[in-house]
């Protein structure tokens, strides 16, 4: 079946929804989504959107957009950063106008709290600056937005998963979706494509994401000679639930919670004497880890699996159930710890993708040299960039409100004038082809290779070979293992020949878009060698910005990756060392 | 431990009719239901079809009966439905849905009712530059509601959904009152026809089954009588009759009719 709109938006989270509400007042949009919007990752998101709102204490636009750019380690293209700081103060007002429910101060203003990076008068102290909903931010935006697009009647497809995109001469024409309820292929032929699909998390054994973040935008594009940027800087939240990936927000480090080793040390003030507990990510990470290997984790075994304690209980009862009510159920449900009496066991957990589809501050895809006709991407799966190296918390949120919004209001301008582009005769072709050939009966893809098998392999592998330390043996030994099981799935058949509700095809194509991303991680890993922001390499220490100033381009060609670069946008600030 | 689970299935689509198949699996007790099922489905049965996403019990998608009872299969625990090795835990679809499959159900009319109750912020004051001003009492107000993720375990568990199969249900009056007591919102007034009307908020009948099973700890129930004594409020200031109240007149009406007819 062929539908045809002005503006498709592929994926239905934060990103995805505010575009849908931007470019569908003025003109015909369709939401394609996997999930049942309201099931988006977005809302699982907890801390807070990180807004100069000033509400608490006095703040301004331009140290947060200082604050984006040093916590990235300098790879933040600067005017990104600065539209950023500047647009989430509108942004923040905007959704609290849709009827967010912000957590409120006495005065009866959006309240603020501290986090991890942001600061006042470009690095002096912690600020307040997290606008925040108790701990379930990301759930209050996730249903103001899915709200707002109800009251706007917004076109849905819902549990339609994106197999393909239509691209040719370096214009996109739509995409070729699967129906989950029927198992037909859907053309939606469009003037404009957004992606906004989300992070791909599932690589790793450890990650706070949900099933469903399995890059499947980045994988699809990948697969049709776009480029992905910066892939190799995927961000491992300080503290998840041990063993689980659970995420404890940063909220509770935010709320004065501090982090522990077994003597009982605030081990941060050797890492970061100034932030402390609320350094930048990838700095609380790789503290954590040093502590481990030097047998200060909780069990001093210096195994990989130890874990550290987050220790929020001198905040008190009160406190933790009015502001952290959903980690403190957490901890109850999954462990059996309740906060307000003992540490919580935490560990790293693979949290999110910095890089992704590249796009300028319009939400276009394009590189330096290249554009894209027709084709935009928003939210975790687009780099922009402006998280560069490493993204601080309560950014993500605003980059989906505002970027999203962006993409969404230059989507609105160009279908204006843009025309419907031809649609290839056999759109839906090679995916019709993938569905069967996944689905024929006899062959197998030979022992040892269940779903199941390869979905443990890859992620233990992605987990020991490209995590939070990095070498150069452990990144080739891993790139290696990932090409061989990527042809493995290949060889993957299906045996539910069901077509309605085939969840093991749908399975089966996300594992594929995964490996894809996995090699093509690895690769971008094994090539950069300096240290910077959430790439941590043992065997290139040092930030080298003499000879790595700039972003990876990783195009995927089979199983082979070809490297190129773009120059970063040094605009304002000049790179200097990252110390808190 | 070795953990069966019986699994209710079914593919209306393929003309396959409810059966239970049961599938053994080794789970630790602290792993989540979830997990043995995604076992299930990755290493022995590609089959099995059931919704799931953020696996922690904050996005809604995989409410099911667990041993009868409603709950997200990834905020349960295995030992919390099993003690030993051997044991059966009883898996089925939730209730009031037509099946998609397995424990797929088709959840659009729950989706309607929330729709209907315009479940977006029908503000009572022009946008404002910067933020509404809401004092942190007026805030509270609405934090139980605000929980919801619409994960139609209450819908599920409703009694009265049972004999009246148009019941507004617990979710989409929950949703309503999210908005009736927000102080931002214009409240009652643009959710009253839909609300205050035979099969609205008056149906339910204080069973609590709403309130025992949601996963966010939502007083359901509470909730719903709050907006049941909201609707009488409203009604009584303009002198007006509630649907429940003309209802209750009509009944009698109709029990004294007959006396009438026969003179």
């Amino acid at each position: 079946m062929v539908h045809e709109y002005d503006a498709v938006i592929v994926g239905a989270g934060g990103a995805g929804l505010y575009a849908a509400l931007e470019v569908g007042r003025t003109a015909r949009t369709a939401v394609v989504s996997k999930l049942y919007p309201m099931r988006s990752h977005t809302g699982a998101a907890q801390g807070g959107i990180g807004a100069a709102l000033g509400n608490v204490e006095p703040d301004e636009p331009e140290w947060h957009a200082f604050d984006t750019v040093k916590g990235g380690d300098y790879l933040v293209d600067q005017r990104a950063a600065v539209i950023l700081a500047e647009e989430a103060v509108q942004a923040v007002y905007d959704l609290e106008n849709r009827g967010l429910p912000f957590s409120r101060t006495a005065e009866g203003r959006i309240d603020q709290r501290r986090f991890g990076g942001h600061t006042r008068d470009f690095g002096k102290a912690p600020i307040h600056r997290s606008c925040y909903a108790a701990d379930r931010t990301g759930h209050m935006i996730l249903q103001t937005l899915y709200q707002q697009c109800i009251k706007n009647d917004v076109a849905f497809f819902d549990e339609f998963q994106v197999m393909d995109a239509l691209l040719e001469d370096g214009r996109c024409a739509g995409i070729v979706a699967y129906e989950l309820a029927t198992g037909e292929l859907h053309v939606f032929r469009a003037r404009a494509v957004l992606f906004a699909t989300g992070g791909f998390g599932r690589m790793f054994r450890i990650t706070s994401n949900a099933h469903a973040n399995t890059g499947d935008g980045p994988a699809v594009l990948a697969r049709k000679g776009v480029p992905l940027e910066d892939m190799e800087f995927f961000q491992f939240h300080p503290t998840g639930i041990r063993g689980m990936g659970i995420l404890i927000t940063e909220g509770v480090r935010g709320e004065g919670g501090i982090l522990r080793n077994r003597l009982g040390d605030r081990f941060m003030e050797r890492y970061a004497p100034t932030l402390l507990d609320l350094a930048p990510r990838d700095m609380v990470a790789r503290a954590m880890i040093t502590e481990i290997r030097e047998g200060r984790g909780i069990r001093g075994d210096r195994e990989i699996d130890d874990y550290l304690h987050l220790d929020a209980s001198h905040l008190g009862r009160e406190v933790i159930e009015a502001k952290l009510p959903d980690i403190a159920e957490f901890c109850r449900t999954y462990i059996a710890v309740d906060p307000a009496e003992a540490p919580i066991p935490v560990q790293p957990t693979a949290h999110y993708a910095m890089g992704g589809i590249p796009t300028d501050v319009q939400g276009r895809v394009c590189t330096a040299d290249t554009t894209w006709e027709g084709l935009y991407a928003a939210g975790e799966c687009a780099c922009v960039s402006v998280h560069g190296a490493n993204r601080l918390g309560t950014n993500s949120l605003v980059d989906l409100i505002v970027f999203g919004r962006r993409a969404g209001r230059h989507m609105a301008r160009y279908v204006r004038e843009a025309a419907m582009p031809p649609l290839p005769a056999d759109a839906a072709d090679p995916t019709r082809a993938w569905l069967d050939a996944v689905k024929e009966d006899g062959s197998s893809a030979g022992p040892g290779a269940s779903t199941d098998s390869l979905f443990r392999e890859m992620q233990a592998v992605m987990m020991s070979g490209v995590g939070i330390y990095r070498s150069e043996a452990d990144m080739a030994q891993a790139l290696a293992r990932l090409r061989e099981l990527r042809g493995t799935c290949g060889r993957i058949r299906v045996r539910d020949d069901s077509r309605s509700f085939n969840t093991e095809i749908t399975e089966a194509f996300e594992l594929g878009n995964l490996l894809d991303l996995a090699v093509v991680t690895a690769a971008s890993a094994l090539n950069r060698r300096e240290s910077r922001g959430a790439h941590s390499r043992e065997d290139y220490p040092d930030r080298d910005d003499a000879n790595w100033l700039k972003h990876t381009l990783a195009r995927l060609e089979g199983t082979e990756v070809q490297i190129g670069y773009d120059p970063v946008d040094l605009s304002r600030w000049e790179p200097k060392p990252r110390a808190y | 431990m070795k953990i069966i689970l019986d699994i209710q299935r079914s593919n209306p689509q393929a003309g396959v009719e409810p059966y239970y198949q049961q599938y053994t699996v080794e789970a630790e007790p602290t792993e989540r239901v979830l997990d043995a099922l995604m076992t299930i489905k990755r290493s022995q049965d590609g089959s099995l079809a059931f919704r799931r996403s953020c696996a922690h019990g904050v996005c809604g998608s995989d409410a099911m009966r667990i041993n009868g009872t409603e709950r997200l299969a990834c905020k349960t625990l295995i030992r919390d439905v099993a003690e030993k090795s051997g044991d059966v835990i009883r898996i089925e679809p939730l209730e009031h849905f037509p099946v998609q499959r397995d424990l797929m159900v088709d959840q659009s009319g729950f989706f309607a009712r929330y729709r209907s109750v315009k479940p977006f912020l029908v503000a009572a004051v022009g946008v404002n530059e910067r933020e509404h001003i809401q004092s942190p009492e007026e805030r509270v107000k609405i934090d139980d509601p605000t929980k919801c993720i619409l994960c139609s375990a209450c819908f599920s568990a409703c009694p009265v959904l049972s004999e009246n199969p148009r019941f507004l249900g617990p979710a989409a009056i929950v949703q309503a009152g999210r908005f009736v007591f927000d102080s931002r919102d214009r409240g009652l007034e643009p959710r009253l026809d839909v609300l205050d009307q035979e099969n609205g908020v008056w149906p339910c009948e204080n069973h609590f089954q709403c309130t025992r099973v949601c996963p966010r700890g939502i007083k359901v129930t509470k909730l719903i009588n709050l907006t049941k004594r909201e609707i009488k409020r409203y009604r009584e200031e303009r002198g007006e009759e509630t649907a429940e109240k003309a209802e209750e007149e009509a009944k009698r009406g109709a029990e004294e009719a007959p006396e009438e007819g026969r003179t």
